[in-house]
């Protein structure tokens, strides 16, 4: 296990500098500048439309970037993609789709694997560990389909799991879920973090995320704070992160992003 | 539906403009024979032809059911069709190239033009505000209409040896040379090796391109590469089937393997074997059949398969569907008499044991012979004990009336307490409920309910106890003591 917070030559998880996206020509995020620091647990909080997503996939350079750059552990995402595991948003997958729930968790492990190398012994029981984790084992021959909302939550988890990453990235992984599964994945971040793994969550909801996580990222297009969650959980705060659009900066980006796509 | 409209209208202007070419195109260019002969001939295999014809077909079964599957499963199907009416001008420009009827020239030129469509769809979808349909809808009828035109005045140029190349539009198998069966040959076993070897990696970029992406797979390199597979797939195939419809080999066996299993792997076994069938089943009909191209009939037998599936399919077919439907509202039924037996012993707090099948009736507003025809299923089910004069409970059969009545009842405090509706709104629902609740969920409604006694109309909800406690006892022993809630009091 590793020390949380060690020596402070190590990079740093994730690093991003005056990072800017905008895409069809919805101004989403502006100029942020973040250092996370190893084994912090970050809940992303802010109002609908902030950009928490879009903040989660440009650091894995999913979405172009307008301008700025990110680091993981000190390099490129591409260089580094193997140290970083990400639980998507539910609904962008479609759940008709033939397969089973082993064969997703077991997608966690591609990144180890070469291209056109099937996974092994060793990638089968770490799929089936992950899968115990999330009390889901007994579900592994299940058809996708047929599971309820928190099931397919709790598979999703399973799958990144079985990625054994330094850096997590969640995308709403309490979205749609039943309160015992809520406080069976929250157990399960605390497990990561405890093993000195940085996280960053996505969230929809204040109240919990306060108790949830032990860092916060306040997001409204722009970052408004990031710290410790006794530091930043304030009225103030808050109130800059929910207190109505910045509508001069939103037209400004339309405008930006309007003339780069005209480019 | 109005692009299908558009595209029926195409098709019947064809027939209108180019009467000749539909007609033109037979598989046989046999003399007048007895339909007898003719099937005999088939199976007999002896015509050279009609072998390099069957071998075409089933090798562009297999390319096109193999490469269909991904294109329904990443919702892509249209795309075969943008793709398939985009090569037509591809055709005309390989044939131009030399002036012959090359396979090799017409599968590259039509295999750049295809991809030349695919590209223009991309680039109309990244730089207008259109969606991938109306994009699809416009490369395909554009490139279509512009292979028209090329191939009509192809068709009026002096010289060179032209015949053979309307075929393209419905397709003949008869046409195909030995180099076009090599070419389907090639294509297949390109096909075969290629989703062999990337089959985590198609499976991975079709489900979740983003978290392919997230772990460093080249997802658009997949995209493209498929896109590729298909374009020579639809190219290699466009001699047996034609233009027009090769769409339907692409999608149609792949739909009804989808209907078949649930499983990626297996899916593209059935797919393969399907259109192979489909190849088999078209070649046949329109050997037989005179002055018909193969391309219709092979859809026509696709669509048969197609039906097969969609009714005998083992679990998403109509007639599983059905069977499952009428089993279950048997069992609805039984158990619903179950729980009127239980009614009329409780209506007399569980003083006697044996119902008659009068009271039964009356209570279940039937006539007497449909409650001796459903009291003959639970004696012979094991539920029921039948007498001269009347019923009674089997161990089993009290067990599962106790368990059904609970779960009404729970079910009714749940949505009244919980979701406060009104006592009288929660009984229909409960009469749904109480067949389909398991154990786990009834632990936990009991627990949520603090293990209440009674339901909202102030009946006594049967709990774990009573329905254990009567397999203690024998049958004709403390009758009283069987009654639910003693237990409890």
């Amino acid at each position: 296990m590793r020390q949380v917070g060690s020596s402070e030559t190590n990079p740093p998880p994730l690093e991003v500098h005056d990072l800017t996206v905008a895409y069809q020509k919805k101004p989403v995020l502006y100029g942020v500048d973040l250092i996370v620091p190893q084994g912090a647990m970050v809940g992303i909080v802010g109002p609908n439309g902030a950009g928490k997503s879009t903040l989660i996939k440009a650091v894995m350079g999913l979405l172009p970037l307008s301008s700025g750059w990110v680091k993981i552990f000190g390099r490129s995402y591409r260089e580094s993609c193997q140290r970083v595991g990400y639980v998507p948003q539910r609904e962008s997958v479609d759940w008709d789709f033939p397969i089973n729930v082993m064969e997703v968790v077991l997608m966690g492990r591609y990144g180890r694997l070469r291209l056109g190398q099937r996974p092994g012994k060793r990638d089968r029981e770490v799929a089936a560990e992950c899968l115990d984790k999330v009390k889901m084992l007994p579900f592994a021959k299940r058809q996708i389909g047929n599971l309820s909302g928190g099931q397919q939550q709790r598979v999703f988890l399973a799958r990144a799991l079985a990625q054994e990453s330094d850096l997590y990235l969640m995308d709403e992984p309490f979205l749609g879920v039943d309160a015992a599964t809520e406080a069976a994945i929250v157990e399960i971040l605390r497990e990561l973090r405890r093993q000195g793994k940085t996280l960053m969550v996505v969230h929809h909801d204040l109240p919990s995320a306060r108790e949830y996580f032990d860092h916060l990222l306040l997001l409204n297009m722009r970052l408004v704070a990031f710290g410790r969650t006794e530091e930043i959980f304030t009225p103030e705060n808050l109130q800059t992160t929910y207190g109505g659009r910045l509508t001069i900066l939103s037209e400004v980006v339309r405008v930006l992003s309007t003339q780069s796509e005209n480019r | 539906m109005k692009r299908k409209t558009i595209k029926w209208g195409f098709l019947v202007g064809l027939l209108l403009v180019l009467p000749n070419l539909a007609g033109a195109a037979r598989i046989s260019e046999l003399a007048e024979e007895d339909l007898i002969n003719q099937v005999g001939r088939f199976f007999s295999l002896s015509d050279p032809t009609l072998r390099l014809a069957l071998l075409g077909t089933i090798l562009l079964g297999v390319s096109c059911g193999i490469m269909g599957v991904f294109l329904v499963i990443r919702r892509l199907a249209l795309m075969g069709d943008a793709l398939s009416h985009a090569v037509l001008p591809g055709i005309t420009l390989g044939f131009l190239w030399n002036m012959r009827k090359d396979p090799v020239a017409i599968f590259f030129c039509a295999t750049a033009v295809g991809l030349l469509g695919a590209a223009v769809v991309q680039w109309l979808r990244q730089t207008t505000k259109h969606k991938e349909d109306a994009a699809l809808g416009f490369v395909l009828a554009s490139f279509f209409g512009v292979g028209i035109c090329l191939l009509t005045m192809v068709q009026n140029l002096p010289g060179g040896s032209k015949s053979g190349l309307d075929k393209f539009l419905f397709g003949q198998a008869a046409a195909m040379g030995v180099r076009d069966v090599w070419l389907l040959g090639v294509v297949t076993m390109l096909t075969l090796v290629a989703v062999f070897a990337f089959f985590k990696e198609l499976r991975i970029t079709s489900f979740d391109p983003g978290f392919a992406r997230a772990i460093g797979l080249p997802v658009q390199v997949f995209h493209y590469g498929l896109m590729l597979l298909l374009a020579f797939a639809i190219v290699s195939a466009l001699q047996a089937v034609g233009v027009v419809l090769v769409t339907a080999m692409l999608v149609i066996p792949a739909a009804a393997a989808v209907l078949l299993t649930d499983r990626l792997g297996w899916m593209l076994v059935w797919a393969a074997g399907l259109g192979a069938l489909t190849g088999v089943v078209g070649a046949f009909f329109s050997f037989v059949g005179r002055n018909l191209p193969t391309g219709p009939f092979m859809v026509l037998a696709a669509g048969l398969v197609f039906a097969l599936a969609l009714f005998f399919g083992p679990r998403h077919g109509i007639l599983a569907r059905w069977w499952a439907h009428r089993s279950r509202r048997a069992l609805v039924r039984q158990e619903n008499t179950l729980k009127a037996l239980y009614h009329v012993l409780e209506s007399e707090d569980f003083r006697r044991d044996v119902v008659t099948r009068e009271e039964l009736a009356q209570r279940r507003r039937e006539t007497l012979e449909e409650i001796n025809a459903e009291v003959k299923k639970l004696s012979r089910n094991g539920m029921v004990t039948t007498f001269r004069d009347g019923i009674s409970f089997t161990p089993q059969g009290w067990q599962r009336a106790c368990e059904i009545v609970r779960n009404h009842r729970l079910w009714e405090l749940y949505l009244t307490n919980a979701a406060h509706l009104a006592p009288d709104h929660v009984h229909d629902d409960a009469e749904q409920i109480e067949h389909v609740l398991g154990e786990e969920v009834v632990r936990q409604l009991e627990r949520r309910l603090n293990f209440a006694k009674r339901d909202p109309h102030g009946k006594l909800i049967p709990g774990l106890e009573d329905i254990r406690q009567w397999r203690g006892t024998g049958w004709n022993t403390g009758r009283r003591a069987v009654g639910y809630g003693q237990g409890e009091r």
